[in-house]
């Protein structure tokens, strides 16, 4: 038993180390320490140098162009590119659909739409959910109608993350509504410049727009879109929703927020002493840290189990609820690091004499907005059940 | 990188399976726990005939230190059958106490009848007053002519009425809460002068307080320079408690799954019922966390003295202080009326959990420590 990295997973962590140093712009670095919104172009660019450099899909294997890391390399990008303020890879394309097409794609989709992605020039949505399909994604209503060479598809998505920047969206539709839910369901790859896809803007509780609805009326899908077997798209969405397992407990991303709890809580004064010095709030702090350390080899385990061929299986489940807890906590105790400054909106808060130090800013909004992670991919309860069904077999 | 033990070390984690697994089953265990000695001496002399009494004893004495890997295996197995007897007291922080300060004279002749199991020793450290601060030692030695005699009182000392050897911290010179000045003196549990008032912990293992007046003690080691070798077999000691309490965790997770999978209320198994079903999968994260700083601990332990050893093993001992306490409420919670009875696996589980909460440093204590130690850093 060795918790250290290998000499060679060292070096490799210097060559990641001495990439993000040199290619990483200045400007997207700040945005994504300061919480700030990263541009459509923050993530498309570092995309692009990462495709240039061959890095374009961290978890990808080699016969698609990826770098065919292990698990434990994958994790080690991951956590540096997130310490070192880098902007974070769109998951829709690299760990949801790519992994699909590799699995149950044809060859002509495989030379179609992977090198795509590779380069950024696709940008991916996931069009999962609908107004009554969340946590039961199985009875999405979306319908997909044959009509000679393609499919009529009428419905709505909804919560399609970044879809105002998305070219491409895969669906789960349903093909045969007479038969049970899980099976009358397949997989479409839709352009989403057919006519008929409409995108209306969702404002979130934090006042972003991350989220949109996907109106599809009438559109016209090409047979050659649909991934796998007709109706058997339930398998490919499961396959999907296990598939991303390196970052999903957030680890490296965790361990920067916790720095910068640390350093807001040193800045700010309570009773002409560091806040961090107040040992209720030092206790909440060290509480999560601790929490953090043991989700971190917790982590580790499921990734040394993964190369070691042990079927790591539903621990993913335990990570993502894990993880966002501690996203969450972390965002909630930056906040209140603040006190009353986290008080004025973000977006007032550039015009009002009285706005508080700059890295109050975004504190709140942040806090707000992250109560998304333990609702999305899958809410916390779901994996509760995930956990409980093949994990204890109850 | 690398969480799979090597074939070897797997094959003596399997054996001390086995051998609790035939020998240490409930039934057992309650015997030897209604005995008057509250431990069996017989299990005792088996564990050292199997070798694991001397997993912390020098390689050039026939042992197997520092092994790490062995001494987590060995500590999470007889967690997870709530052993009695003082593996953790003796085998690991006595015997890493003595490896780390005796004489290369004293640790032959000491060592050897604990790691066959002939004979028991405990460090008596703690005293009244100080709850788990290691720093102050009251109790005196003072030396007349060629010998030392004690005074002082030493608390909740766990084993003592088990042990043939005491191992007391007595101060030499320096004020109460000074490290320099510390001494380790070996005292028979027989001598004059040393008084035990016996009792049990909650949970049934065997424990005392101790009164020394004019108690004779051989020095062990240097005067005066005891505390760094009494630190690191207590940071040894909350690896061990980790390893232990990551068995017993796992103990009370299976029971649990197990019993609600039996019990059937409205007509079906209570493990239908999704409060219930999610109540097992945070116990299940609590488990599997507590495991992963379990290993964390292990290591550090055995590593080289500084702010990360000190953060890891109190960050160690904070998740699986929280573990012990959720997993063992709830299990007793979804065993029902069964889960507060004295007669099933689970109650002796929870009170075996709730001890180790409290020893060596309770969860708030050692999350103060970790923040003493990362406050440290910077100076």
């Amino acid at each position: 038993m060795d918790l250290s990295f290998s000499p060679e997973e060292l070096a490799f962590r210097d060559e990641v180390r001495a990439f993000l140093a040199s290619a990483l712009p200045a400007e997207t670095r700040r945005r994504v320490l300061e919480s700030q919104e990263v541009s459509k172009e923050d993530t498309l660019r570092w995309q692009q140098a990462l495709y240039k450099r061959g890095w374009g899909g961290p978890n990808w294997p080699t016969e698609f162009g990826g770098t065919g890391w292990d698990p434990v390399r994958q994790y080690i990008f991951e956590e540096e590119s997130a310490a070192a303020g880098a902007p974070r890879l769109l998951p829709f394309g690299l760990k949801m659909v790519g992994p699909v097409i590799m699995r149950f794609g044809n060859a002509a989709q495989q030379r179609r739409f992977l090198p795509r992605i590779l380069s950024g020039e696709d940008w991916w949505a996931q069009g999962y959910s609908e107004p009554g399909s969340g946590s039961d994604l199985a009875s999405v209503k979306t319908r997909a109608e044959r009509r000679g060479d393609h499919y009529l598809v009428n419905g709505q998505k909804t919560w399609i993350t970044l879809a105002q920047y998305a070219n491409w969206i895969f669906c789960l539709v349903r093909t045969n509504p007479a038969a049970k839910p899980q099976a009358g369901i397949s997989f479409l790859l839709i352009d989403m410049r057919t006519p008929g896809v409409t995108v209306r803007p969702i404002t979130l509780l934090d006042g972003s727009q991350e989220v949109n609805e996907v109106w599809l009326e009438d559109v016209e899908v090409p047979l050659d879109n649909r991934v796998g077997e007709e109706n058997g798209g339930w398998t490919y969405a499961k396959f999907l929703l296990g598939h991303e397992r390196t970052n999903i407990a957030g680890i490296g991303a965790s361990k920067r927020e916790l720095s910068r709890l640390k350093r807001i809580a040193s800045e700010e004064r309570k009773d002409g002493r560091p806040l961090l010095e107040d040992p209720g709030f030092a206790a909440r702090v060290a509480q999560v840290e601790c929490d953090l350390m043991a989700l971190e080899i917790t982590n580790l385990r499921v990734l040394s189990a993964e190369v070691e061929r042990r079927a790591p299986g539903s621990e993913a489940s335990l990570l993502k609820i894990k993880g966002t807890e501690i996203q969450q906590a972390l965002s909630e105790l930056m906040m209140q690091a603040v006190g009353p400054w986290a008080l004025p909106s973000r977006r007032d808060r550039s015009t009002a004499s009285a706005a508080g130090p700059g890295y109050a800013g975004p504190l709140a909004a942040t806090y707000l907005n992250l109560r998304k992670t333990s609702i999305y991919g899958g809410s916390n309860e779901i994996q509760k059940n995930i956990i409980a069904q093949t994990i204890l077999g109850l | 990188m690398r969480f799979t033990p090597t074939p070897e070390q797997q094959q003596l984690g399997d054996m001390v399976q086995r051998f609790l697994g035939e020998q240490y089953q409930f039934e057992a265990r309650k015997k030897i726990l209604d005995s008057p000695e509250g431990f069996s001496a017989e299990v005792w002399s088996k564990l050292g005939e199997l070798g694991l009494l001397s997993l912390q004893v020098p390689e050039e004495l026939g042992g197997m230190a520092p092994a790490v890997v062995e001494t987590l295996l060995t500590a999470s197995a007889m967690g997870k059958a709530m052993l009695l007897e003082p593996f953790i007291s003796s085998a690991v922080i006595a015997t890493t106490a003595l490896r780390e300060l005796a004489s290369s004279r004293q640790r032959e002749e000491l060592l050897a009848p604990l790691a066959a199991g002939e004979r028991i020793a405990v460090l008596a450290h703690f005293e009244p007053g100080a709850r788990y601060d290691p720093r102050p030692v009251v109790t005196a030695a003072r030396r007349s002519g060629g010998s030392w005699s004690l005074k002082g009182r030493k608390s909740v000392v766990l084993h003592a009425p088990a042990a043939h050897l005491l191992l007391v911290s007595a101060r030499t010179s320096g004020a109460a809460d000074d490290p320099a000045g510390v001494s380790l003196f070996a005292v028979s549990r027989e001598a004059s002068g040393v008084s035990l008032s016996p009792y049990r912990t909650f949970d049934g293992r065997c424990a005392a307080d101790l009164a020394l007046a004019d108690a004779p003690g051989a020095l062990v080691g240097e005067e005066g320079r005891a505390f760094p070798g009494i630190s690191a077999a207590l940071d040894q000691g909350v690896a061990a408690l980790c390893a232990d309490a990551a068995g017993a965790l796992q103990a009370a997770l299976d029971t649990t799954i197990e019993y609600t999978r039996t019990r059937k209320q409205f007509g079906v198994p209570i493990a239908k019922f999704q409060a219930l079903q999610h109540r097992m999968a945070d116990m299940l994260i609590h488990v599997e966390q507590a495991r992963s700083m379990s290993y964390l601990a292990a290591m550090r332990a055995a590593g080289p003295a500084g702010r990360e050893k000190r953060q890891a093993l109190s960050a160690a001992k904070v998740v699986v202080g929280n573990a012990c306490r959720f997993v063992g409420q709830q299990a007793v919670q979804l065993h029902g009326g069964m889960g507060v009875s004295d007669e099933t696996a689970i109650s002796h589980l929870f009170r075996r959990l709730t001890a180790l909460e409290m020893e060596l440093g309770d969860t708030a204590h050692h999350l103060e420590q970790f923040i003493a130690a990362g406050a440290a850093e910077g100076t």
